[in-house]
């Protein structure tokens, strides 16, 4: 199935973005967004992209304060989704000019909106980055 | 902020984020909540601005963990306003919070099914994600016709299409009927023709899904997939957006190749050399390149690649140039290429022949063993046990132990197992295996479970060379001050069998040895301590002549624990006690443990079970649950338990009933682990031996008398089903079902190809692909059973039986119970031919995919042909010989009617694929044909056939056979087979031209022809 979550967390392990594309209980979402954190935040630039934990495969990259974990099954394309990852922020980026934190945690909206127009029930819809962002800019304009 | 103009929202997110600590923001959250409840609740005066504030809100507080369950309706009612803005976020938020199973979006079935067939674009998106998102089965019934034709309409905007593409695909899994419409694979085919890449790209994953399935229906969509790599690779019509780094979207050319992967071969000569230029391209033009995202997008790209030629496995040059790549790769300092290197030689293990080069690059992966990084030293241990063989378990497993005891304990147990399991397999000698598990218990005990440490016991007790060399060795690790529990377990034990064979060296008397063991005494748990009171027991008994002293010791320890409140070790220690002061006798009763019967390792059947726990679970659990609502509709006609009304086993029940009966001789494997840890019901010796002796051998290490009763409770066992009687019932109820899973091509075309051939497939389903490689030499021959998971879930309770003739002793090497996602398991399997036979063995073979159970029953290639040697004979060896043979049994004459009418030449050719040589010229009559071969098997040993055709060309349907060799059985069972081929002719590589002759397939066995009333041999003697 692909992706099964993408999170988006800071250096101090708050979650500002969460999106799962399959049913987790809020327990087990806490439970799991604990464990990754914890084992991906204490990891050094030196150490590769991928962590393994329990049911998943977990593809990582951080920028700056954020760090973007995508949980993944075990036979996805690993480096794919490490620029995937990139993607979604160069996407970002073009909508907010140079992201923060800040922009995503406040306009978790329209993070959201992104999103929906990349990835669906956990397969990549979309990758050009104009497409993905013209129901955002149509929905600015209107209102 | 201004931008999304909801103030109240940007408030309420600043002041969580303001929070000094959880509390703080719990609080927070509470008084938001309070009030967004109260406001939900007087909805009159609440705008949809405010609405869709409250909506955001609560997916923010939901985000930060709290339940938000009230609001659910709230959200989905906002999916029916007539406004885009509120629409939109009633759709978004309605994904985040709700799953299939809420009522509340039932509810709204009937607003979304509207808006993805009204006009407005905007809102038909909206809809579709909604429902590719968290539609469920109803969902899929009442919309999936409307989402296809959304998908394939031509007015369709791409924006729309994409999202149809994806929905439809949620929508099959929660229904796999919805693409059992008419023409849907060539509707598929037609998608991909797409210029529009964003629909490509999720029409893609639509197809890898369906292929995943049933990759029969979709081959018109193999060589579609070819061109879209094609174009994405040469950079024909991609737009710059989709461009990635100078890279054609990445995404969907490695979606693609995995597309690609379902399939199990490429047929079509072009397809394949367009593909195969393609994957040249990929794996020679990647190069590395400063950029860190174009390098990972050419990479992720060039590892899809490898996987993809892995599959294919058909260019010998180019998975070589795969294994170099990998090598290379193992040895980057990138970490993440490092990593995958070491992941993909993994799955590169599955390939044959590879696995020398392979062991090449074992220092480096050795070295990734200590590398820095958790992960990729998990992806070391995985691949380092995989490539793991005779050759160099030695180096490997010491390696392992050396790394055991640096490595994170999150690794140890997994490492520890694996080690024993290599050790075990592997082991060039038992010392050495003993050395080996003895180091693992003294380096990581804690992670060495039981298991472990009774398969040395049994390895011990079952070798008599290896007893003194274990005691030897326990009684060093005893010296060690402080040792581990286990081993304190391990040693008594080993030293209380087998201490006595070494009483004569210094330091090994039993004084000694009871004191040493005794010194652990203090330190030790009361599961160790029954088995402490054994090795006293037999240390008693062992010395000889008694020594007062000694004896006083053990007694007042028997004493002591007569009235320990554990009931094991009270009644250990007053029953030995009685035993011992029974002077001689005791001899008897605790006479050494007889040996154990031979059997499957507990060990690594636990590996396979730990294997499927730990790195493939997910996968497996996540697509089981989608298997599931897959089957759902599959397997209605099931009974619900699983068992079936009458279970016809026939040839099932014959094979396993020898091994029910072992089982109700020893309630075996129960022993093994027993609770306690320290019982052996282990009793190998048939019932009828001497009842007291069996008795007592069993009292001697097994406390409880209770427990020696054996009979009830084997009893018990077989009538509460043995496992292996209900897993043999278990699989009758497929023949039923088998309906569900087809077997892909003809199954009788493939097996009398192989019997042609020495490699191909046996046999294919959706499911798997059971490939044959045999080896025959002589008598003896070596099939390798490939058995492939084509599916990327696990394929679980897989059984492979192998009902042999009885003329054939065969012998299957261990099939595991689970086969990986996508993976390939060998499992090679001896066969010795005993006496010539026609008769055929069979492979029973099933396993489990998601709940549907599926049985085939195989014929395996192992038939008479395979056991020729084809030999030319001169005309001087051939005619003595003839000659000799004179008559029946040794010479058996027949003329078969209703023969295949077959060219001379081509008759030959049939002759010699079947390794019967045709010696040319050694008849003079050009109509007929002389073959000579050797016949291996044990009983004969090599012996020459000799075989004449005469046919007669007026009338190709009929013709003569003589077949004469040195043994009877052979001669008939010989011509029976020529007869066979000549009369059915089915195997055809090629299919024989003409129309089918009319089949009256029975050879008549006739009164000698009119024609030759002489022996034939005189005959053709005469001729020259």
């Amino acid at each position: 199935m692909g992706i099964r979550f993408i999170l988006m967390v800071n250096k101090q392990g708050q979650t500002r973005l969460a999106q799962y594309y399959e049913w987790l209980t809020l327990e087990e979402r806490r439970a799991l967004e604990g464990d990754i954190v914890r084992k991906c935040l204490a990891r050094n630039e030196q150490q590769c992209s991928f962590v393994e934990h329990s049911n998943y495969k977990i593809v990582y990259r951080r920028y700056a304060s954020l760090f973007f974990l995508v949980g993944v099954d075990n036979d996805e394309n690993e480096l794919a989704i490490l620029e995937f990852i990139h993607l979604l922020v160069e996407t970002m980026d073009r909508h907010f000019g140079n992201v923060c934190e800040l922009d995503i945690m406040f306009h978790l909206e329209k993070a959201h909106f992104m999103l929906e127009e990349m990835v669906m029930n956990g397969c990549i819809v979309e990758t050009s980055k104009s497409n993905i962002l013209s129901p955002i800019q149509l929905m600015e304009k209107t209102s | 902020m201004a931008l999304s103009g909801m103030r109240g929202l940007s408030v309420f997110i600043s002041d969580v984020r303001n929070c000094q600590n959880k509390e703080q923001e719990r609080l927070r959250v509470d008084k938001e909540l309070g009030n967004v409840r109260t406001r939900f609740k007087n909805e009159k005066g609440l705008s949809p601005y405010e609405k869709k504030k409250y909506v955001w809100k609560m997916l923010y507080i939901y985000m930060l963990g709290y339940d938000v369950d009230f609001g659910h309706m709230e959200a989905v009612s906002l999916i029916s306003a007539p406004k885009y803005p509120e629409k939109q976020v009633g759709y978004i938020v309605t994904a985040c919070l709700l799953n299939e199973n809420h009522d509340f979006l039932r509810l709204a079935i009937n607003t979304v099914r509207n808006d993805i067939i009204g006009r407005n674009e905007t809102f038909q998106c909206l809809a579709l994600t909604l429902v590719g998102n968290i539609g469920g089965r109803e969902f899929a019934e009442s919309l999936a016709a409307d989402v296809q034709k959304l998908l394939i309409s031509s007015s369709c905007r791409p924006l729309v299409r994409k999202k149809a593409a994806l929905c439809l695909l949620r929508l099959y899994r929660k229904n796999p009927d919805v693409v059992n419409v008419d023409g849907w694979a060539d509707r598929m085919a037609q998608l991909l023709d797409e210029r529009d890449l964003g629909v490509l790209t999720s029409s893609m994953s639509l197809l890898v899904a369906l292929v995943s399935n049933n990759h029969e229906a979709y081959w018109s969509c193999l060589p579609k997939c070819v061109k879209t790599l094609e174009r994405l690779a040469r950079n024909q019509d991609i737009p710059q957006e989709y461009t990635y780094y100078g890279i054609p979207s990445p995404w969907l050319q490695v979606k693609t190749m995995r597309a690609l992967q379902y399939f199990p071969t490429v047929e079509d000569p072009n397809t394949r050399r367009s593909l195969f230029e393609v994957l040249q391209r990929i794996l020679m033009g990647t190069d590395v390149v400063k950029n860190v995202n174009k390098n990972n997008a050419s990479h992720a790209v060039l590892f899809e690649a490898l996987a993809l030629v892995m599959h294919l496995d058909a260019e010998k040059e180019m998975m070589s140039q795969c294994v170099a790549l990998l090598g290379k790769f193992i040895a980057v300092r990138e970490p993440n290429i490092r990593y995958l290197g070491l992941e993909n030689m993994t799955r590169m293990l599955m390939v044959t022949d590879v696995q020398d080069i392979i062991k090449r690059h074992q220092a480096q992966i050795i070295t990734s063993l200590k590398d820095p990084d958790i992960s990729i030293r998990r992806r070391a241990l995985d691949l380092l046990y995989g490539m793991c063989d005779v050759s160099n378990a030695k180096d490997i497993v010491e390696e392992l132990l050396q790394y055991l005891s640096s490595a994170d304990f999150a690794m140890r147990e997994e490492l520890s197992l694996k080690a024993a399991i290599l050790a075990e397999k592997f082991a060039p000698d038992l010392s050495w295996y003993v050395d080996v598990i003895l180091q693992l218990i003294d380096k990581a005990g804690d992670f060495v479970s039981d298991d472990i440490w009774f398969r040395v016991v049994q390895f011990v007790t079952n070798n008599e060379d290896l007893q003194s060399y274990a005691a030897a060795k326990a009684r060093e690790y005893l010296n060690k001050p402080a040792i581990h529990e286990t081993m304190v377990k391990v040693s008594a034990y080993i030293l209380g069998e087998y201490g006595h064979l070494l009483a004569r060296r210094p330091g090994y008397s039993p004084k000694e040895l009871f004191t040493i063991i005794h010194e652990k005494h203090p330190t030790v748990s009361t599961s160790t301590i029954p088995i402490l009171l054994s090795s006293y027991a037999k240390i008693l008994m062992h010395t000889q002549p008694p020594e007062p002293e000694l004896q006083n010791q053990i007694w007042t320890i028997f004493n002591k624990y007569e009235s320990c409140i554990d009931v094991e070790i009270q009644q250990r220690a007053a029953e030995y006690f009685a035993l011992s002061r029974k002077g001689a006798s005791l001899m008897d009763i605790l006479a050494e443990m007889p040996k154990f019967p031979e059997r499957q390792s507990a060990l690594i059947r636990k590996a396979e079970d730990a294997e499927v726990d730990t790195a493939e679970q997910s996968a497996i659990k996540l697509r089981a649950q989608q298997q599931m609502s897959t089957a759902l509709v599959v397997t209605d006609q099931r009974p619900p338990n699983g068992m079936p009304a009458q279970p016809s086993i026939g040839p099932l029940s014959l094979v396993k009933v020898p091994s029910e009966t072992v089982d109700s001789q020893n309630p075996g494997d129960q022993g093994l682990t027993h609770p306690n840890g320290v019982v052996y019901k282990e009793d190998p010796q048939p019932p009828s031996q001497d009842i007291i002796g069996d008795l007592l051998g069993t009292l001697s290490i097994e406390g409880p008398p209770g427990a020696v009763a054996q009979s009830p409770q084997s009893a018990t066992y077989e009538a509460e089903g043995a496992p292996s009687a209900a897993d043999a019932a278990a699989l009758v109820p497929v023949g039923e079902e088998s309906g569900s899973v087809q077997p892909i091509g003809n199954i009788n075309e493939r097996f009398y190809a192989l019997c042609l051939k020495d490699s191909g497939v046996l046999y294919e389903d959706p499911n798997i692909q059971i490939g044959i490689k045999a080896e025959w030499r002589a008598h003896q021959g070596r099939l390798v059973l490939f058995l492939g998971n084509k599916n990327t879930a696990s394929l679980g309770s897989v059984q492979a039986l192998i009902l042999p003739p009885t003329h054939l002793k065969m012998e299957l090497s261990l099939v595991p119970e689970t086969i990986p996602p996508r993976a390939q398991v060998q499992c090679p399997l001896e066969v010795m031919n005993l006496r010539p036979s026609r008769d055929v063995a069979v492979l029973d073979f099933s396993y489990k995919f998601g709940p549907t159970m599926v049985n085939v029953k195989l014929r395996l290639p192992a038939v008479l042909n395979k056991f020729l040697q084809p030999i030319t004979v001169s005309p001087e060896e051939f005619f003595p010989q003839w000659r000799s043979l004179s008559g029946p049994p040794l010479k058996l004459q027949e003329v078969v009617r209703g023969v295949r009418p077959l060219p001379l030449p081509e008759m030959a050719n049939l002759f010699n694929t079947y390794r019967l040589t045709v010696c040319p010229g050694l008849d003079p009559n050009p109509n007929n044909l002389v073959a000579s071969t050797t016949f291996y098997s044990e009983t004969t040993r090599a012996m020459l056939c000799l075989v004449r055709i005469e046919t007669d060309p007026a009338d190709r349907t009929q013709l003569r056979m003589t077949v004469a060799s040195g043994d009877p059985t052979l001669t008939f069972e010989l011509k029976e087979f020529i007869k066979e081929q000549l009369v059915s002719i089915p195997t055809a590589p090629q299919r024989p031209q003409g129309p089918a002759a009319p089949p009256p397939p029975v050879a008549q066995i006739t009164a000698p022809p009119p024609a030759a009333s002489q022996d034939p041999g005189a005959l053709l003697a005469g001729l020259l």
